[in-house]
């Protein structure tokens, strides 16, 4: 009892002092601000994900935060707790004075278009929906089709067991449309290596597959990657937002049994060799890369020079607001062969001779 | 987690309040105490998660005063955007723009005090009413349904909407009732199953055409109709609705009911103590299947304050996560009407000044989740006290006057 006693003081006055030491530092000498002025604000509103949520939400603010930086400008945010903050918070930055409001999501619209139909004066751009049509508001959507197109070939072409598989958060287009292009380029594959890669998760003419059914559940993520990959599929792209941690995690267990071909993911929105962990990160085959954060930072730069338009914003393999990562870690079982042939059709889909066709995609 | 069972302090206390007069002090004292308390500890943490602080903090022996004065100006800056954001904004270019958060607050607390109502009345019939976030889905579910399927003119279609809110949360709470009363199963456990037996239904009705706008598949409900909305109460650009009215008329309501009228007195009977109540007759099994087809009803009423109030549309979080605030809003109000109403108004304004907070200050808006949770803690944790010294020494409980049962056996 005294001796445990003694050692809790002992380390209360240890970490007191770690505590005392790592306050002794130089106070620093008193200076103004020295960031370049800018009369602009620009405000971002997230949906119910947060800026946090290392998917769309967070690279939207990266790019507001960019414009922030280079240009000096006044930045606002509010992040939505529930759908129900969309409202107060749009509201907020239009009393604010908000001179452009980024809303980030398609969930946000209802709200976004009452807010810009009673403020004509104040800007507005919409991340992932382009269904108002307002003189002060830019949609930006992607056309991920094109890029999942490039990975769902990269994942056919490098399939050991010939079942790849793919799954989402929610049944809704923008996580359909990374699937609809995945089962495109699976498909151009078999057509032009007269292979018969199988495609789990995912039926593009029926419109239906597996979700788990919201974009949090790191454990149904889990266990519907190990269903997959007990159902012998090798490549697995989730389209879960922060949910597809659970299929890295999946896949690192799943390899670490020590089998001969080794399962890998696909990631999406964002380069996942950026973010992931060293363990789990060896095992991406690629990313399928959405540009929220350039094509943000754009809309926000050209707002700020007074040059806002509301000609929709539509991110497209040939104007680089979609893509794949590189191969990382993965590029020798990809291979050579598979990679230039990438580039090619990567040509191709820009050049209009391979047509990548979803319902799901933005008008 | 303290279940209240039929004799929990709570339950108690709210008794007191009405019965008897100087313990009234008493068991109002503790919650204001606890919301002082709470803020005080919001405060240090929004001054030990402030940038400048922390970087203030690294020299905090060469000169401590940054320190301070930086967490000073941190949290006294945070909760005068909060209060800007919540009462009163001294800065709006107009008096409609000064008022305005004020009726924001009002706006917000609407579903709380519906449905806060909802778990406050089962409470004093003894139940632990968990479900009142499914209840609040399953009330906007239908409600929407009625909303932006048929067409009527204004006063009726709103009535029937209000009706098929109440109905929908009603069966949902009654029949969390009545599985009670015919098979003896614990609440907690059948509210907790029938929320995400809600949250699920809801998800999938949104992927059936019927719930979906034509051509999108996107999971949102078309709008309801106009004349399925409330009238705003003072005109654009508040968005107070006559919900709130409607609020206040069920905040009177349950207050005659449970003091007023035969069967609130048999429900409170039921609460303190069911064996008593049925050895005087009362059908106690009755008692459970109407005080929860009230419960779900209420909290459905709180449902269509969402669909035709603030929202106008059914998506799968339209409800936000009012059930599970109005559990502690019901336990801050003490489980009285009046109590509950003003807990609610308390937390409306937590939520509406939140938005102002972090878009002023940057404070993040977790913070004013850690706040609500303290005062739910500080509220909860006096009782335990009191029991744990109880035990130990019972002659020493009339000392205890922390505790307002405490203090009723004082004073008697």
């Amino acid at each position: 009892m005294t001796f445990r006693a003694r050692t809790m003081k002992v380390s209360a006055v240890l970490s007191l002092s770690a505590l005392a030491l790592a306050a002794c530092g130089e106070a620093p000498e008193e200076d103004g601000g020295n960031a370049e002025a800018s009369d602009f604000t620009g405000c971002i509103v997230s949906d119910e994900g947060g800026f946090q949520d290392r998917s769309f939400n967070q690279n939207s603010y990266e790019g507001l935060k960019a414009a922030e930086e280079k240009l000096g400008i006044t930045v606002q945010q509010a992040e939505s707790q529930a759908e129900t903050d969309f409202t107060p918070n749009l509201n907020s930055m239009v009393q604010n004075g908000c001179d452009l409001t980024v809303s980030v999501g398609f969930m946000l619209a209802d709200a976004t278009k009452t807010a810009a139909e009673e403020n004509p004066d104040m800007h507005f751009a919409t991340v992932d929906d382009n269904s108002i049509q307002l003189d002060n508001v830019k949609p930006i959507t992607y056309n991920t089709a094109e890029a999942a197109f490039l990975a769902g070939y990269v994942a056919a072409g490098s399939s050991e067991s010939g079942k790849v598989a793919t799954y989402g958060g929610l049944d809704i287009p923008t996580v359909t449309v990374f699937m609809d292009g995945f089962s495109d380029g699976v498909d151009y594959w078999n057509e032009q290596k007269d292979d018969d890669v199988e495609l789990l998760g995912w039926d593009k003419k029926a419109q239906d597959g597996t979700f788990v059914g919201n974009f949090s559940d790191t454990a149904a993520a889990k266990t519907t990657t190990q269903n997959f990959i007990n159902e012998g599929a090798d490549v697995i792209m989730p389209v879960a937002g922060q949910a597809a941690t659970g299929t890295a995690d999946a896949v690192v267990d799943a390899n670490a049994d020590g089998r001969e071909d080794e399962v890998t993911f696909v990631w999406v929105d964002a380069d996942g060799y950026d973010t992931l962990s060293e363990d789990q990160k060896k095992y991406q085959l690629t990313s399928v890369l959405k540009g929220l954060s350039t094509s943000v930072e754009d809309v926000v730069t050209t707002a700020a020079e007074g040059e806002f338009d509301n000609t929709p914003y539509v991110g497209t393999l040939e104007n680089g607001g979609v893509g794949i990562a590189e191969f990382h870690d993965q590029e020798d079982r990809v291979g050579k062969d598979v990679a230039s042939e990438v580039e090619d059709i990567k040509q191709k889909i820009i050049d209009g001779e391979i047509k990548v066709e979803s319902e799901n995609s933005p008008e | 987690m303290t279940t209240p069972t039929t004799n929990s302090p709570t339950v108690n206390a709210a008794e007191d309040l009405e019965t008897d007069g100087p313990a009234w002090i008493g068991s109002a004292l503790q919650p204001v105490l606890a919301i002082l308390a709470a803020l005080v500890l919001g405060g240090l943490l929004i001054a030990a998660t402030d940038e400048r602080v922390m970087k203030a903090a690294s020299y905090f022996f060469s000169r401590p005063s940054d320190t301070l004065s930086a967490g000073w100006s941190a949290a006294s800056a945070a909760y005068q955007a909060m209060f800007y954001g919540a009462v009163f904004n001294p800065n709006g270019n107009s008096f409609a723009r000064q008022i305005y958060p004020f009726t924001e607050t009002l706006t917000v607390a609407t579903p709380l005090i519906l449905a806060g109502l909802g778990v406050a009345v089962a409470f004093r019939a003894g139940l632990f009413n968990i479900g009142a976030q499914g209840q609040i889905l399953m009330g906007a579910t239908l409600a929407a349904y009625v909303g932006f399927t048929w067409s009527m003119p204004l006063p009726l279609h709103l009535l029937l909407v209000v009706l098929a809110g109440a109905i929908g949360g009603g069966v949902w709470g009654g029949v969390v009732g009545l599985l009670k009363a015919r098979t003896g199963a614990h609440e907690v456990i059948l509210t907790i199953m029938l929320n995400y037996i809600a949250v699920n239904l809801l998800a999938y009705l949104l992927t059936r055409p019927s719930f979906l706008r034509e051509g999108s598949t996107n999971p949102i409900s078309p709008p309801v109709a106009e004349s399925a909305q409330f009238p705003l109460l003072l005109g654009a650009p508040f968005r107070l609705h006559w919900g709130f009215v409607l609020a206040v008329a069920a905040t009177v309501f349950v207050w005659w009911l449970l003091n007023r009228s035969t069967t609130g007195f048999e429900l409170r009977a039921v609460g303190s103590n069911p064996r008593a109540a049925k050895t005087a007759g009362i059908n106690v099994t009755k008692g459970f299947v109407i005080v929860m087809i009230l419960a779900g009803a209420l909290a459905g009423l709180a449902g269509v304050a969402q669909i035709s109030g603030t929202e106008g549309s059914l998506s799968a979080g339209v409800a936000a996560s009012f059930g599970f605030d109005a559990i502690t809003v019901a336990l801050l109000g003490r489980s009285t009407p009046l109590g509950t109403f003003l807990a609610g108004v308390l937390y409306g304004g937590f939520r509406a000044g939140a938005v102002t907070m972090q878009t002023m200050t940057g404070t993040n808006v977790d913070i004013v989740l850690v706040v609500q949770s303290l005062i739910v803690l500080f509220i909860a944790l006096p009782p335990l006290f009191t029991a744990a010294r109880g035990r130990r020494s019972r002659r020493d409980k009339s000392k205890t006057t922390r505790s307002a049962g405490a203090v009723k056996e004082a004073q008697a």
